[in-house]
């Protein structure tokens, strides 16, 4: 038993306040969901959506299917009402449009006027929530209480919006109570209601990161606004740049001289980057960049997904250098990952790139609330008394890692980076074998580092007779997709990669040769991963279900795509 | 006792009578007077033939990459508010490729001395036209001679509310130093534009050149923002030298809260400690 709902309209309409409201109320009433946007890169106008699904299963994606559509103008009406259920319902003003005459699903409430009488027009979203508080038979004292907390310091606010929100209950109680059951509650401990983006903010906050600079750029911008709204309390500084190369070059500065430093971005930002992200590989200085991809090239679809930056992320930045390549698979995965990127980037003296994207950035979910012990802060300083004096930056090692120092840690030590090829020292040199030196030593850390990766989590079957592989943002749809093509009765497994590179290959070896069809799965149009197992590991997929119209996937897409195979 | 020797390091790859020599010196001299520990004074440069310094000079050094001198020191002001930062570039590095960061740093205004050894060419890539360039200089790619008119750093600077505005030349080292002393020890963002033969690739401005036009006007009210404007915009026959604004307003540093006490750099940090963040999204 599940409910879908779908609200619609134009930028400024406000979706995302009655699916805000909505989505924490069923969370905090313990019930399981998914929250996702679809939105225009427009500030006013054009056509945004955003659907919620709640399951008494965790869902992991949202479904076509509508039960309630909320139409906050009558484009969304008819875009959307050849999915709505033969059951469903729509909720519309009808001092705004009405429905077509042959549309009897209806549930007429009249969101301006109502809450003009409340106090005011903005609180028409208010009264959209009453209306679908009635409909699914969600009592409102949770809403209520949300309202009295978001409004806490302005007086008066609350008590309008809840007589908004109790006329919408009222108008809507005319037409149908309780027509839809919610599911069975999710049992056990109270549940987050947060998006992506929040997660590897809050994740980088509690890595103990205190210095953001970045430019904004859809998608990745939420990752910004969650940390600088934590200055106030917490010690960290967020700085916007005047442009990426800044941003990335002030995040070197700060963590040379000893801070956690990240900056994010989305795929334009990361190209002005790449100059510092090689700075980061020949001065071993650590850096992180969250990179949350949207469809290129160029500006692309700003505000829709892709994994179209794969290789780039892998290959990006002039000369060779090592580097590490994770991504977010899931809000639960994404919060200990990125403190692993930290971790490494501190470690091995590396840039490590977390890839994200709109898909994962911009969705909401029910999760379980995240376990800080978790969390490692290790910074891998050297220490008084245990290093060589006079102090060498780049003193060579057998791991190729050298003793980090910070400026200013040791009296009279002093810790030269350069970007020019150097000696131990930091000093701009150009021999032949000191170069070689270098490069070596730099590259012998990638030994240790390959075997950080964690392998691809095997979900399914444990010995596949179809493989399907995929990375990233669609962990939760391969899921599905998995769930639903098992209880079809095929041996069927994913292997799903959140550390992508240097790419870890014991799973996928014992696996894929064994598997009768292979298929890897990919938001792009390139079979990017594919193509990195074929060189790294010399393993060929048999195909590549990929999808590039700047949407994610829908379980039901995969499952087609994989039952064609099979029958072929 | 530090002394300026002290400070002297590496073995320098500039040119006889270049003016990298006597910066570099008059730079050692500077921190030995003002005895900061090397390991309390950072460097940042890009590239060229001026950014070369932190190899040259005892000190911390963040040798970045052509053009982004500046934002790794804001990063490095924001890690570690104690130490000293100086960036110190060529013309072409902090006027051309690193115009943005040169912009959005005076207005920020962090407490970062800039020294910019300003030759008015590109010398490390042998020759090309820099921001500072006369007009009608010829190059091997400004053919016919330049055609723009130059940059005026000082102007800019001041049209951006640069607290601190200086214009040296090398030829005068003493006032070098004593400009550099101010420009560190000033709380704010210093920009001191040091003009600089450069004997390989500058034929125009030579030090006999600069030495004929240089001169110290008296300055009476360094808070007077027009009157630096009006000197700052003097170049021809004769050419002035000296600190021509010196008036601070708050930096950038003293506008985050997260800095007053130790530096972020040393403070300690424990994920448990903020595992209640994520209260607000229950
Ligand atoms: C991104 C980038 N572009 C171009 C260069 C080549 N380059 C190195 S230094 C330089 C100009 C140096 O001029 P200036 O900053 O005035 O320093 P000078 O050598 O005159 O002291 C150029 C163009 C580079 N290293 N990096
Ligand atoms: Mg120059």
């Amino acid at each position: 038993m599940e409910v879908n709902i779908l609200v619609g309209g134009a930028a400024g309409q406000g979706m995302e306040t009655v699916m805000n409201l909505l989505g924490k109320a069923l969370v905090r009433e313990g019930y399981g969901l998914i929250y996702t946007k679809d939105y225009m890169s427009r500030v006013r106008g054009g056509h945004n959506f955003s659907r919620l699904r709640v399951a008494s299963a965790k869902p992991w994606t949202n479904i076509k299917s509508i039960d309630v559509l909320v139409a906050l103008n009558e484009e969304t009406y008819t875009r959307h009402c050849e999915n709505l259920a033969p059951p469903g319902k729509v909720i519309f003003d009808p001092g705004l449009f009405s429905l077509p005459d042959d549309e009897d699903r209806g549930v007429p409430v009249e969101l301006q006027k109502l809450a003009k009488e409340a106090g005011g027009k903005v609180m028409s979203n208010t009264v959209a929530v009453g209306a679908l508080l009635v409909l699914i038979g969600l009592r409102s004292e949770t809403v209520e209480g949300l309202l009295k907390e978001a409004f806490a310091d302005k007086e008066g606010v609350a008590e309008k919006n809840i007589t908004a929100l109790k006329s919408g209950m009222d108008a809507a109680s005319r037409y149908c109570s309780a027509c839809f059951s919610l599911p069975a509650k999710d049992e056990g401990d109270k549940k987050l209601f947060i998006d992506g983006n929040q997660v590897l903010g809050m994740a980088a906050l509690a890595s103990g990161c205190r210095f953001l600079s970045a430019y904004p750029m859809t998608p990745s911008t939420g990752v910004m606004n969650y940390l600088a709204a934590k200055m106030k309390d917490y010690p960290l500084v967020v700085e916007q740049a005047e442009d990426e190369i800044a941003a990335v070059n002030m995040v070197l500065g700060a963590s040379y001289a000893g801070l956690r430093s990240l900056t994010c971005t989305s795929g334009g930002g990361f190209s002005l980057m790449t100059e510092g992200l090689s700075l980061s590989g020949m001065i071993e200085v650590p850096l992180v960049i969250i990179i949350a991809m949207r469809p290129g090239p160029a500006t692309g679809l700003p505000t829709r997904t892709e994994q179209g930056d794969l290789e780039y992320a892998i290959h990006g930045g002039h000369g060779e250098f090592p580097r590490a390549v994770l991504a977010a698979s899931s809000h639960e995965d994404a919060f200990y990952r990125l403190n692993k990127a930290f971790e490494l980037a501190d470690r091995y003296q590396i840039p490590v790139l977390f890839l994200s994207d709109q898909n994962f950035a911009d969705t909401h979910r029910s999760v379980e609330p995240f376990n800080f012990s978790r969390l490692k802060y290790n910074r891998f300083l050297a220490e008084e008394g245990l290093y060589e004096k006079p102090y060498k930056r780049y003193r060579f090692t057998e791991n190729g890692i050298s003793p980090r120092a910070l400026p200013g840690q040791f009296a009279d030590q002093v810790v030269l980076v350069d970007s020019d090829e150097h000696d131990q020292n930091g000093n701009i040199i150009e021999g032949a074998e000191a170069r070689k030196l270098m490069i070596d030593k730099r590259m012998r850390k990638l030994a240790a580092l390959a075997e950080e990766m964690d392998e691809p989590d095997l979900y399914g079957d444990p010995h596949p007779e179809i493989l399907l592989i995929s990375w990233g943002s669609t962990y939760g749809v391969m899921r599905e997709t998995v769930d639903a093509l098992s209880d079809a009765g095929l041996k069927i497994a994913m292997l799903h990669f959140s550390d992508i590179w240097p790419l870890p290959q014991k799973r996928l070896k014992s696996l894929l040769p064994r598997a009768k069809i292979s298929c890897c799965v990919e938001n792009n149009a390139t079979g990017q991963l594919a193509s990195i197992i074929r060189r790294e590991a010399g393993l060929l997929i048999d195909r590549s279900i990929l999808k590039y119209d700047g949407r994610p996937f829908l379980a039901h897409e995969i499952v087609a795509e994989v039952e064609k195979s099979v029958e072929s | 006792m530090l002394k300026a020797e002290d400070y002297l390091v590496g073995k320098t790859a500039w040119c006889p009578g270049c003016g990298n020599h006597s910066i570099r010196e008059a730079l050692a001299e500077a921190l030995s007077e003002l005895q900061i520990r090397p390991h309390n004074v950072l460097i940042c440069s890009g590239i060229g033939q001026a950014a070369k310094i932190p190899h040259y000079i005892k000190a911390n050094g963040f040798n970045g990459l052509h053009g982004r001198a500046l934002p790794p020191a804001l990063g490095a002001r924001v890690a570690n508010k104690n130490l000293k930062v100086i960036v110190e570039s060529g013309d072409g590095d902090s006027y051309g490729e690193g115009g943005n960061h040169l912009i959005h740093n005076i207005r920020r205004n962090p407490d970062i001395a800039h020294l910019v050894h300003n030759n008015q060419v590109y010398g490390l890539t042998k020759g090309q036209a820099s921001p500072t360039s006369e007009q009608g200089m010829k190059t091997g790619v400004q053919v016919n001679g330049v055609v723009v008119p130059s940059l005026n750093p000082l102007a800019l600077a001041l049209v951006l509310g640069a607290g601190f505005v200086a214009r040296c030349f090398s030829g005068e080292k003493e006032h070098l130093k004593e400009t550099m002393i101010a420009a560190i020890k000033f709380e704010g963002y210093a920009l001191v534009d040091i003009l600089q033969p450069c004997p390989s690739f500058n034929k125009v401005n030579t030090y006999g050149w600069y030495k004929k036009r240089v001169y110290f006007p008296e300055i009476e009210d360094l808070q007077d923002w027009s009157a630096a404007m009006e000197v700052s915009r003097q170049w021809g026959e004769r050419i002035p030298l000296g600190i021509f604004y010196n008036n601070s307003s708050p930096t950038f540093e003293s506008t985050l809260a997260a800095l007053e006490g130790e530096p972020l750099a040393w403070r300690p940090f424990d994920p448990l400690s903020v595992a209640h963040v994520q209260d607000e999204f229950l």
